[in-house]
């Protein structure tokens, strides 16, 4: 099996966020600037590539019936781990992202790999698939973010970009997300039916 | 007994923070099931059921369990557990009490469990409910209004959603804008309408 291929169809390909669609609520809801979606990428990447790394190794081990409830103990004790270290050691951004830090234990991309991968596979290609899928998550969390704060508040990780228009507001609220995350995907949508005419 | 409090609660749930268009908690199911009324209508149902219950049981947990032995770090681990096992509970009783009913929402109960709206009322009532460790005055029936305040306003969402769609079969939608996007925004839309909602003075 080639590492490679599990590690970049994250990335582009299977991307979670543009081309699979999962783990929707944290993307829109932090994504109102770089700082934010930046550290929910990693917070969530973290909890990835920990959690398939040990339901890779206990997937011989866990009866099928079970294994559901298993994976979410596995993800949700992750997840307090960064929960709990980023309020000791990054309060803002833990008072930023709120809620949506213990959310992640409930985001179908983490749970999904869980299920589709690591329960399958070894765990070196599971380290790899996190990798990927947390990279790419990062990333279209990025760009989202980026569109947002530089259209809603002119800025870009809290630089001034230009000072010479006046940002529309509702960009940085709650119907700008779900505008920008709508034709991003209608633009990927556009150039892959381009790309294969 | 404070009834102002509780019906302010109930409209800021429904409308003004409304969970799908201004939270953005429970979006996947928001997209995913959202193409006819009637099955968006039933799962909008349930997890109004679900959301309700769980936020009188992670209440009790919280407030006898976690907080008198000092276990507050535990709070995601022991609410994701306990929602998980309270949904598949429901489909067992379910399943064996009322076929009918199964058959109408046995499928959508299941999703219910990673859908964010549950645990996130359930984080959100610790949040707002508990100040310094301490439940301030009447949580347990402020909670429980708040859970079930977030299910009927995810139905609603569903339910408009669901109606806008029905119509859209028959628009000409661009190839590439085709159900996903387009979806997501008409749901900018509606979210911005909602937004009038925060300037309501209650």
């Amino acid at each position: 099996m080639k590492l490679s291929g599990e590690f970049i169809k994250g990335l582009w390909r299977e991307n979670p966020t543009f081309r699979i669609v999962l783990g929707l609520c944290p993307t829109l809801a932090v994504s109102t600037s770089v700082s934010n979606g930046l550290g929910m990428g990693i917070a969530a990447t973290f909890v990835l590539v920990g959690s398939n790394i040990f339901i890779s190794m206990i997937r011989n081990i866990v009866p099928e019936k079970v294994r559901i409830p298993c994976f979410i103990v596995t993800i949700a004790t992750f997840v307090t781990i960064v929960e709990l270290s980023m309020k000791a050691y990054a309060p803002v951004l833990s008072r930023s992202l709120g809620i949506y830090v213990p959310l992640i234990v409930v985001n179908c991309i983490v749970l999904g790999r869980a299920e589709a991968f690591s329960s399958k596979y070894p765990p070196f290609a599971s380290i790899m698939d996190a990798l990927g899928m947390g990279l790419g998550f990062t990333w279209a969390l990025v760009l989202i973010s980026a569109i947002r704060e530089a259209c809603g508040n002119g800025t870009i990780l809290g630089f001034y970009i230009c000072k010479y228009f006046d940002p529309p507001l509702f960009m940085i609220l709650a119907p700008g997300a779900l505008l920008t995350i709508g034709l991003l995907i209608g633009c990927i949508n556009y150039f892959s039916l381009k790309g294969k005419r | 007994m404070d009834v102002a409090a509780y019906i302010t609660i109930l409209i800021s749930t429904v409308f003004i923070n409304n969970f799908i268009l201004s939270r953005f908690l429970g979006l996947c199911s928001f997209i995913g099931v959202s193409k006819n009324t009637v099955p968006a209508v039933s799962m909008g149902v349930a997890v109004t059921f679900v959301t309700t219950m769980a936020s009188v049981i992670t209440w009790l947990i919280y407030r006898y369990i976690l907080i008198p032995y000092d276990l507050e770090y535990l709070r995601t681990i022991s609410f994701i557990l306990v929602i998980a096992s309270f949904v598949q509970f429901t489909e067992i009783v379910i399943q064996k009490k009322s076929p009918v009913l199964y058959k109408a929402f046995g499928v959508y109960l299941p999703l219910i469990t990673v859908n964010c709206a549950v645990l996130g009322v359930a984080v959100l009532n610790a949040d707002m409910f508990f100040i310094g460790g301490k439940a301030v005055q009447e949580s347990f029936v402020k909670s429980v209004i708040q859970g079930f305040g977030a299910g009927i306003g995810y139905t609603l969402a569903m339910f408009l959603m669901a109606g806008i769609r029905e119509r859209l079969e028959y628009a000409e939608v661009p190839r590439a804008l085709k159900d996903v996007p387009i979806t997501f925004v008409i749901a900018s839309l509606m979210s911005l309408a909602f937004l009038g909602f925060s300037g309501f003075n209650i």
